[in-house]
């Protein structure tokens, strides 16, 4: 009797939800919650969200899906600031996750909402140092990664006389004393340039220290930090003898320099595979190849974070959908799909993962090279606020005019002034 | 029937009128008194709309980024710190500005001059006997149809600085090879033509359609009088042109400084906002979105629009002026004759 009077009451609670079921939150026990969830170009989400619907039947969740990075954000910092309009569960990803991190009260703490058995431990240290605001509150779930290797052109390097052979190379790609020397002994054999553009190195060895453009007390580094000149030096010093193809990255003509073979050697994360195969073409089979190797250790280029907004109505909710999508398991799947690599250490073990190889670069096991990349970063680098957009506005630029002739210390000088503005 | 019942109510004011007379004017009807209130006042209420959507979408944004100008405001602040005019007195000094602004009024007088005149030239082409005249029209308003991304994209192609095709075919001709991209220049030369690619077309179908207005009489009787074609195009079809000159100069004066797209795209970096590696091309919206919306700076970017819109009116005014002492000058001649 007492049973019959329940499922009663729960049989009348689902049709009056069934009502409203299309409206957003109807609220808690027991009704339909309407979940939305924003990602920018392919997290391969797609099947994982209806499974995750068919496992919690109360669960609705709407997919908003925008096609590039550039506009995603920007819409995402002016929601943010409108303090409405934004999804339960945000995709960011990490060139402008300093700007968040640096406003943390707009997020949840995914330590205090997230589901009690996900811990820090189920990611790469750096990915989750990464991903926390320098208060401690826990921003962003890491979703995937972005890996250092070195991309070459095997047929270039043995027409310059040095060893292509993926073991024999690693030399060449030790520390960036011995890339650069190596890049000196290919231009004098070819008269051809070593790498497409003096900013992609510099990002890489950007990257590798320790502080970012931008310390713990939104200080610029700059002109504090005697490494950045350094490396500033190192690298207009071996584009000006000729090292650099001066192509400006993903510019058409980066593109067409891919097939022309106009740079023998590349930075590479792993998603920049897709990249190399898409742009030398079919033409180009079997010149490329990749090595588990990086001047100067490891690094990372790319790769986002889910995090809960202030402004969601069911943060709980939405930090268990997150927390499920960014499980080993899942980001398995998602990789299968759209070749993002995981940052869960349990997903860096999956043999699916360690067996994955690329018939492009000559069917290497790309899955256990990279998942050695990963483990070689050793500490995320701070990052505040602005980071990104000095690298891309005032370092980057500044080292294209270089490369057209401006002096390397007027650069610099370009560099400084346009960081300062942006910095404020 | 239906007159009776007229007749009736005609009759029946007139009955009651008598006994008290009116103390001022005859009363009017409230039928009478909405009609008279309708003729008044709707026409205020059908242009109404635009007013409405105006004064949302035009005017308070308008008033509103004055405001913002006066304070420093970043996106993500949810309030803002009052400082007055200091955005103005900064953007004086901020050699950014300036670059920009150069930047835009040399890529103005590159479109606009040579654009006004192609036009015109079109539109004389145009306006003499063709076969198939529909599709020459049609013909020249293509590029205009195009989607301005596509364009974008194409152009800064065929302007690459390694393997574009307009350096290709000047290496050809045995001329020196140009960096499109790092001359400041040059760029401003390859932006410009992508500008005019665009708009040439459209302005030359107006100018045709302004030339189609002039009556034939007065040509007819230029020719009695022994005018050459030249001739009569410059005193009489130029002249008669003058009020469409000056839409087209102002049009293309307002478009012109407010050019965003092409540098935009021209850019190899791609979403670059920087215009070039120093700031070569970058236009003053350019430089005031990017201060909008990714150095995050509200109010200076409102003080950059601010200064853009007067201008961009001080301008358009001396354009204006300019085309009528022009334009004029033919018509003056001709009247002294």
């Amino acid at each position: 009797m007492l049973a019959g009077a329940i499922a009663l009451v729960a049989a009348a609670g689902l049709t009056a939800c069934g009502d409203d079921g299309g409206s957003a939150g109807s609220g808690s026990d027991g009704g339909q919650i309407e979940l939305t969830i924003g990602t920018f170009t392919e997290f391969g989400y797609e099947d994982l969200l209806k499974e995750y619907e068919d496992l919690n039947p109360n669960i609705k969740i709407t997919h908003h899906k925008t096609g590039q990075g550039g506009p995603y954000h920007q819409q995402l910092l002016t929601k943010l600031a409108a303090n409405s309009g934004l999804e339960d569960v945000v995709a960011i990803e990490e060139g402008h996750l300093p700007d968040v991190l640096d406003k943390p009260h707009l997020f949840n703490n995914l330590a205090d909402i997230g589901p009690s058995d996900v811990k820090p431990e189920r990611w790469l240290d750096w990915k989750y140092e990464a991903g926390t605001a320098k208060d401690g509150t826990w921003v962003g779930y890491g979703t995937d990664i972005g890996p250092l290797a070195m991309c070459y052109r095997k047929d270039l390097l043995e027409a310059a006389g040095l060893p292509s052979d993926p073991e024999a190379v690693k030399p060449l790609f030790e520390s960036w004393e011995s890339y650069f020397e190596a890049g000196d002994t290919y231009v004098e054999k070819t008269g051809k340039a070593w790498f497409d553009s003096t900013s992609q190195i510099f990002n890489a060895m950007q990257n590798q220290l320790d502080v970012g453009y931008v310390d713990e007390d939104n200080k610029l580094t700059l002109e504090s930090n005697q490494d950045i000149r350094d490396n500033w030096d190192q690298v207009t010093a071996a584009g000006n003898r000729g090292q650099t193809a001066k192509l400006v990255a993903f510019s058409p003509e980066w593109n067409n320099g891919f097939k022309q073979g106009a740079f023998a050697t590349k930075t590479c994360p792993s998603w920049m595979l897709g990249v190399v195969k898409e742009q030398a073409g079919p033409e180009n089979a079997g010149k490329w190849a990749v090595t588990d190797a990086f001047p100067g250790g490891g690094g990372n280029w790319g790769g986002s974070f889910l995090a809960v907004p202030k402004q969601s109505q069911h943060p709980k909710e939405a930090a268990e959908l997150a927390a499920w999508l960014t499980a080993p398991e899942q980001q398995i799947k998602a990789f299968q799909k759209t070749g993002n690599f995981p940052s869960q250490v349990d997903a860096l073990e999956e043999p699916q993962l360690l067996d994955f190889t690329n018939d492009y670069f000559g069917n290497v096991k790309v899955g256990t090279l990279f998942a050695a990349q990963a483990q070689k970063v050793e500490k995320a680098q701070f990052k505040g606020p602005g980071d990104g957009k000095i690298q891309e506005n005032a370092t980057s630029p500044a080292l294209q005019a270089v490369e057209k002739g401006k002096s390397p210390e007027d650069g610099w000088e370009q560099a400084v002034e346009a960081a300062k503005r942006i910095a404020g | 029937m239906t007159s009776s019942v007229d007749t009736d109510a005609e009759r029946a004011p007139s009955r009651a009128a008598p006994a008290p007379p009116p103390p001022h004017a005859p009363r009017l009807t409230w039928r009478q008194r909405l009609s008279v209130a309708d003729a008044k006042w709707s026409p205020y209420l059908y242009v109404a709309p635009f007013f409405v959507v105006f004064g949302v979408v035009g005017l308070f944004p308008l008033l509103y980024t004055a405001y913002l100008s006066l304070f420093d405001r970043e996106l993500l602040d949810l309030e803002g710190t009052w400082v007055g005019i200091a955005n103005y007195v900064t953007l004086l000094g901020d050699a950014q500005f300036w670059n920009a602004l150069v930047n835009t009024i040399s890529i103005f007088l590159l479109s606009t001059i040579p654009q006004i005149i192609v036009a015109i030239a079109i539109a004389a082409l145009l306006n003499t006997r063709l076969r198939a005249p529909t599709g020459w029209r049609v013909g020249v308003l293509l590029p205009y149809v195009a989607s301005l991304v596509a364009l974008g994209i194409i152009f800064a192609n065929l302007f690459g600085p390694n393997y574009g095709l307009v350096n290709g075919v000047l290496e050809m001709l045995g001329f020196e090879r140009i960096d499109w991209q790092a001359n400041r220049f040059a760029s401003h030369v390859a932006i410009a033509v992508m500008v005019n690619w665009r708009w040439t077309g459209y302005n030359a179908l107006i100018v045709l359609a302004a030339m189609k207005a002039i009556p034939n009489e007065m040509h007819e009787a230029a020719v009695i009088d022994g005018a050459g074609a030249v001739r009569r195009f410059f005193s009489i079809t130029l002249p008669l042109l003058r009020p469409t000159l000056i839409f087209v100069v102002i049009t293309s004066t307002i478009g012109g400084l407010q050019i965003f797209t092409e540098p935009k795209l021209f850019d190899a970096m791609p979403g670059s906002n920087n215009g070039g590696s120093s700031g070569q091309f970058q236009t003053v919206t350019l430089y005031m979105y990017q201060t909008a919306f990714e150095t995050q700076n509200l109010g200076y970017a409102s003080a950059i629009a601010w200064v853009l819109f007067l201008i961009i009116i001080v301008i358009a005014v001396a354009n204006f002026l300019l085309t009528r002492r022009i334009a004029s000058s033919g018509v003056a001649e001709d009247g002294a004759r």
